[in-house]
């Protein structure tokens, strides 16, 4: 679609790990509001706060490694007014602090901003106990929170800056370790709340988050190839899910396959079964990790090895149109 | 020490040095009286909702007279006044006190108390801060207050509001949650002088008595050591509980933690010291006989002041 304004996908892509978008986008927040203040768990650099740091030393506290009191403090600044990013690795925020954060931010309604990075099996060679892949499944069940899994830099940076702007709501952003193809443009809309079509279709919805939309993208250029025309939902805020934009879709198509780096279940896969099930009953494939734990590898080594790379996406889209077509 | 009333000048004789505080200060024995009219309605408000935990806020009531009657600024009219004192209670299932304490204050009408834990009510069985204005924050799951206490003291300095303070209440049990500790950490190395912690250490929790289910003493060498200035006070002790929070503001250099022994159950011998009573009730007939010696007490109380 034209009005998306996205990077030539065919051509050479440049790359960016989306935390790199976030550090651009606190500091471009903090000088926005002077109310916007950071806390971190002892991952200044790895989650790119060290920007904001360098800027406004006096808005930024260093939390050690705590990530109880990183959510609590959190929720104890922004009770005086403050919009505060708290910044660690997904694993253990909001891994390890899900009640704090369920209690002080969610049910107290305190405008936290939980920034997860290395999320996914982004952080590779570190092995299961630091992929996390259970963050959006427990963000989602929380009444209040807003998730948001970014598809790249430039979006992430977006997404930091539209989540500063929002003094009410705690919000979940989602962020990788690795470099991925930045496919957004400045150009390209986000708004919290908004799934985007970026290619029209009219055999299959892929329904994509995060840094996977990327191969939901390729992963359709070689669907078009095989006569099946996908539509590629991207779906940057996974909570609240724009229902609209997506049942539109899944009613021109008549079925799905959904796209994560994460638990298919409660994940974006779970939300979208969710929502289908009860609106729109539809032939429906999820990819994403299958309830089980990650391992030590290349995060494109791991992504073949656990069926999340555009091989499978390709299938599972030929799988579910064939499906509806028996049905048909 | 002795207090000397002149109109609404109250002198303070501590220790041989005077300081004069300008305010419409309650007598000390009127504010013993508040304080069992507090735990009157408190035996009230438990029989009434039929479930809650009636040691620790029976205990707790005279630290609750001395924050809204005498040592906090705060405008019951105003609950959201930007310059007032910040109350966290981190141990959410002692709220009945706050709720009572409140009412007694005139933050909402007295009835209303007995609304506590029934449905469609503004005082839920643990206090959720949107439900009602004053609280601060939502608790109940416990080791949360410190670290917000610490967030808003944070908040505070960057603001420059340097005349505002926040004060934590936590239970002795409660200190058993990591979560504290790391705030302990926190606010030792921020030196946030800003912050007074009291605990109520009343020695019991669910399970039993607190040096049985998990020891918690050294308790003052342990929060010396996180870089905190200590004050041991007898918390059924109003004046002893106003004086500490005074003496509070004077320490410049480091957060102040009140450790503030009290008795559980306070004013209720069947209920005092027994750790049963933590998370239990009054049926009918025990509040009858509760409510029955509060108001003998109430007027021993009178006829010591008088």
């Amino acid at each position: 679609m034209s009005d998306m304004y996205l990077a030539d996908i065919t051509g050479k892509l440049q790359s960016e790990s989306t935390r790199k978008g976030f550090g651009r986008g606190l500091l471009e927040a903090g000088k926005r509001d002077v109310n916007v203040v950071a806390a971190c768990a002892d991952l200044t650099e790895s989650t790119q706060m060290s920007l904001f740091k360098a800027e406004f030393p006096e808005r930024f506290i260093e939390i050690g490694v705590a990530e109880q009191n990183l959510a609590t403090v959190g929720a104890g600044m922004a009770a005086m007014g403050k919009i505060p990013f708290v910044s660690s690795y997904a694993a253990f925020s909001p891994g390890r602090n899900w009640e704090q954060i369920r209690t002080t931010a969610c049910l107290n309604e305190r405008p936290v901003k939980i920034v997860g990075s290395h999320a996914g099996l982004s952080v590779g060679p570190d092995g299961a106990t630091h992929q996390m892949l259970e963050d959006i499944a427990l963000m989602r069940v929380l009444p209040n929170m807003i998730v948001i899994a970014p598809c790249d830099s430039v979006e992430a940076e977006k997404a930091t800056l539209a989540l500063a702007a929002d003094k009410v709501h705690p919000g979940y952003l989602r962020l990788a370790r690795e470099d991925t193809p930045i496919i957004t443009t400045s150009k390209t809309p986000f708004e919290i709340g908004k799934a985007y079509v970026l290619e029209q279709g009219i055999d299959v919805t892929i329904i994509a988050t995060g840094t996977m939309t990327y191969q939901a993208l390729v992963a359709a250029e070689k669907l078009y190839k095989d006569g099946i025309e996908a539509e590629i939902v991207h779906v940057p805020t996974i909570k609240p899910l724009d229902a609209e934009t997506i049942l539109k879709s899944v009613r021109k198509t008549g079925c799905v396959v959904t796209v994560e780096e994460g638990q298919i279940n409660g994940g974006l896969g779970g939300a979208i079964a969710e929502l289908l099930a009860e609106n729109l009953p539809s032939p429906m494939r999820r990819i994403g990790m299958k309830d089980h734990f990650g391992e030590s590898g290349e995060p494109s080594e791991l992504r073949e090895h656990f069926g999340l790379d555009t091989k499978h996406i390709r299938l599972a889209a030929h799988e579910v149109t064939d499906k509806k077509d028996k049905r048909g | 020490m002795n207090y000397q009333y002149h109109n609404t000048v109250v002198t303070l004789v501590v220790s041989g040095i005077i300081t004069s505080r300008m305010t419409k200060k309650l007598p000390i024995a009127q504010l013993e009286v508040i304080a069992n009219d507090i735990r009157e309605d408190i035996i009230h408000m438990l029989e009434h909702a039929g479930s809650g935990h009636s040691a620790g806020p029976l205990g707790l009531a005279d630290i609750f007279t001395a924050l809204y009657f005498d040592v906090m600024k705060h405008d019951p009219q105003n609950p959201d006044w930007d310059e007032r004192d910040i109350l966290l209670l981190s141990n959410g299932h002692c709220v009945p006190v706050r709720y009572a304490t409140m009412a007694h204050a005139g933050f909402f009408p007295k009835k209303e108390l007995l609304t506590l834990r029934k449905l469609g009510s503004r005082l839920q069985g643990h206090p959720e801060r949107t439900r009602l204005p004053g609280l601060e924050t939502t608790s109940g799951p416990l080791g949360s207050g410190l670290s917000q206490g610490a967030g808003v003291a944070l908040a505070l300095r960057m603001d420059k509001q340097l005349t505002r303070r926040v004060y934590v209440i936590m239970g002795d049990g409660e200190l058993d949650e990591g979560n504290i500790w790391e705030a302990a950490m926190l606010a030792g190395k921020e030196k946030l002088n800003n912050i007074t912690g009291i605990i109520d250490r009343n020695n019991i929790q669910i399970d039993g008595p607190t040096e049985l289910i998990m020891p918690l003493e050294d308790l003052k060498g342990k929060w010396e050591a996180f870089g905190w200035h200590v004050l041991e006070i007898n918390g059924n002790d109003i004046e002893a509980v106003i004086d500490a929070c005074e003496m509070a503001k004077a320490i410049h250099e480091k957060p102040v933690m009140i450790i503030a022994h009290t008795i559980p159950g306070k004013g209720v011998d069947f209920m005092e010291n027994d750790f049963h009573w933590h998370g239990a009730p009054p049926n009918h007939e025990q509040a009858v006989k509760a409510l029955h010696e509060l108001r003998t007490l109430g007027g021993k109380i009178r006829s010591e002041h008088e």
